[in-house]
């Protein structure tokens, strides 16, 4: 199978969707003769020409927007929002046009774009340029929200995005770009919706999605060392949110953590953790656990911006002190 | 009293020349720093656009506010930001201006009026319009002005602010720095117009088209717009014509640029233009505007000398500033 980076396994999954359905486009800041910021869509402007890799002006409300517009003609957008951060000035469109259409007009149109965009700190970009903002759009109703941690999936998610009818927010991650894994040739279709076990295990459930994945699979060695088995399970959407394999899993274990890199309060881990405790109460043998960044803004200095961010230790550490070998 | 009589004497241009290399050897030495990881991150440096920092400075009373952008080094020292504090920061060292948490994209001293530098498109220039009403509510005379890039003027809040400003006829300058690029893209692939200004007329603002590379076109139009803005005549769109030296960001060599286009800019550096002027006027000569530079090396290399030998943030500084 080709080895890939997650950069350019979301690239081939444009130029297959845009080969195989004229209906999709690109738009975005910079996404033409210079690639979009990550490079995810180089070569496509010279393959598709300029209608179809549409570069625009710094203009997020306008790109969603126009998005919508098109979509419920039939086209299939696939709009770049350069950073997460960027995407609050587009947020309107996206919260209050694009995932309310196809309720409020009773069924008259449907929305099918997907909004791409990077997640996540990491680079010292501080404050407006580290966030991790895909819960707020997981709380709407209405909303898709899909985000890959590995090269693969990114492909295949992509892929089924795109051929979707509904509005959705594809997060990517800023760390993972480089990242690179085995992916399927052609056609390779991700089912969305569904988590994936990245790792089983039997002594403790560590639920996680994006790059903190990659946190959750170190520990899970790192506890193996221990005689501690780690069950590693991959979300791959916050929204539908796959509580069975979770649920499946803490039925098995007994132990429930939940990794991820926002922030605590009304996070995703509070929203799986409540239904854990909903769904799964009598299998626990301990309260769920959070690891996730610190409550605050990202500050620059490495140091600060790596104590704000969660690490490893606590992973292991947090695992160690619940299933009692500490 | 007139609005003019209250303003300070005219800055001399030696002073205003001295201003611009002292940000030139600034932004200089941090691309080094860059290039050694000393600063990490991002930076957005200035390169060529010295002179809107300085000439707008310069008719502002210590007193106004401005905004400006992750762009904004020549903007917070131009209104007398300390240089040991500002390259703490970007070293990211406890005695930065902001504590080593803001880092380049957010060098801001309250004391100076800088309210401060904001790291998304366009969302200094609200802010501003707030800075300026509450001169208005308070009567006290401030002014604010807000710095920008061309590319900004297509995002909603350039359009929001303006409309604000000039409704309410707040005190303030919209200073367009159109340096004719947005990243990597020329202003005529993403704007219809090759002069903003004319957007302001929308607004029914006032505004002017000024060479943004000689410090004393720029000091006389931005005195203009805050006198008029001091006596309640309401907000003023000053479109300066620059250009940046270097690339967008960090390490962006900058090919998209033609470089017949970047060889024009650079015979037009505003530091040449200034020095010209000097020695023009028969007030300087070459020698003299040497020894000037060599001073104000040593004054940088000195700030980031002891910049450099600074603590770093204890990690309690982690959970502080934050109140909720
Ligand atoms: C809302 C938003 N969208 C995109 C970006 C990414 N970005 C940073 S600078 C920039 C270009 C701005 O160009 P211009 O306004 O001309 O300012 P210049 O950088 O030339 O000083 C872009 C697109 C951002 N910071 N904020
Ligand atoms: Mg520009």
């Amino acid at each position: 199978m080709p080895v890939l980076t997650y950069r350019q396994a979301l690239n081939e999954a444009l130029r297959e969707e845009m080969n195989r359905d004229e209906s999709v486009f690109c738009l975005g800041e910079e996404i033409g003769r210079f690639g979009g910021s990550y490079r995810v869509t180089e070569g496509l402007l010279d393959e598709f020409g300029p209608e179809r890799i549409l570069a625009t002006p710094i203009s997020e409300l306008g790109i969603i927007g126009l998005a919508t517009g098109a979509a419920m003609t039939g086209l299939r957008p696939v709009a770049e929002i350069m950073t997460i951060n960027f995407i609050m000035v587009g947020m309107d469109q996206l919260v209050n046009n694009a995932a309310k259409i196809p309720y409020m007009f009773g069924g008259e149109a449907q929305v099918p774009i997907v909004v791409r965009t990077p997640s996540g700190a990491g680079h010292q970009l501080t404050a407006q340029h580290s966030q991790v903002l895909e819960v707020w759009f997981a709380y709407v109703p209405g909303m898709y929200v899909v985000a890959p941690s590995t090269p693969a999936d990114a492909k295949g998610l992509l892929k089924t995005c795109i051929r979707d009818n509904n509005p959705i927010l594809f997060v990517e991650n800023v760390l993972l770009y480089n990242d690179k894994g085995e992916v399927p040739d052609g056609e390779h279709i991700v089912p969305l919706g569904k988590a994936a076990i990245r790792r089983e295990g039997d002594d403790v459930t560590i639920v996680s999605y994006s790059r903190m994945v990659n946190v959750a699979l170190q520990a899970a060695d790192a506890l193996a060392d221990d005689g501690i088995s780690a069950e590693v399970i991959d979300l791959r959407s916050l929204r539908p949110l796959d509580m069975d394999t979770v649920l499946a899993s803490v039925r098995k274990t007994n132990h429930a953590m939940i990794v991820h890199e926002g922030w605590r309060k009304y996070g995703a881990g509070a929203e799986i953790a409540a239904q854990i405790q909903e769904l799964a109460f009598d299998y626990l043998d301990h309260p769920v656990q959070r690891v996730t960044g610190a409550e605050v803004p990202l500050p620059y200095a490495q140091s600060l911006e790596a104590a704000a961010l969660p690490q490893l230790e606590f992973v292991v550490d947090g695992a160690r002190t619940m299933v009692g070998k500490r | 009293m007139t609005a003019a009589t209250e303003q300070a004497a005219d800055p001399d241009i030696a002073t205003m020349y001295r201003d611009m290399v002292r940000i030139r050897v600034f932004e200089e030495t941090v691309q080094g720093l860059f290039m050694q990881s000393l600063v990490s991150g991002t930076t957005h440096l200035a390169q060529g656009q010295e002179a809107v920092a300085v000439g707008v400075a310069h008719a502002l009373r210590p007193d106004d506010y401005s905004t400006y952008t992750y762009r904004g080094h020549h903007h917070a020292l131009a209104r007398g930001l300390d240089l040991e504090a500002a390259f703490a920061e970007l070293l990211g060292r406890a005695t930065g201006i902001n504590h080593g948490k803001g880092g380049s994209m957010h060098l801001t001293d309250a004391r100076l009026g800088l309210y401060g530098s904001f790291a998304i498109v366009g969302a200094g220039l609200p802010v501003a319009v707030g800075l300026g009403r509450a001169a208005q509510l308070r009567q006290d005379g401030r002014i604010s002005a807000t710095f920008f890039g061309d590319g900004a003027t297509n995002i909603g809040a350039f359009h929001e602010a303006m409309n604000l400003a000039s409704v309410w006829k707040a005190p303030v300058l919209f200073v367009c720095e159109n340096n004719l690029y947005g990243e990597y893209s020329p202003l005529r692939s993403t704007t219809p117009v090759e002069d903003l200004a004319i957007r302001a007329s929308a607004y029914a603002m006032r505004a002017q088209i000024v060479d943004g590379n000689d410090v004393v076109a720029v000091y006389e139009s931005a005195r203009e717009a805050a006198a008029l803005a001091r006596v309640g005549e309401g907000p003023t769109f000053l479109e300066y014509k620059t250009y940046r030296h270097r690339g967008h960001s960090r390490s962006d060599p900058a090919k998209y640029r033609p470089e017949e286009e970047v060889k024009a800019w650079l015979a037009r550096d505003p530091l040449t233009v200034a020095r010209r002027r000097l020695m023009d006027a028969g007030s300087s000569n070459e020698a003299e505007l040497d020894r000037i530079d060599g001073a104000i090396g040593v004054e940088v290399e000195a700030a980031v000398e002891r910049a450099k030998s600074a603590p770093w943030p204890e990690l309690s500084e982690v959970t502080t500033n934050v109140y909720a």
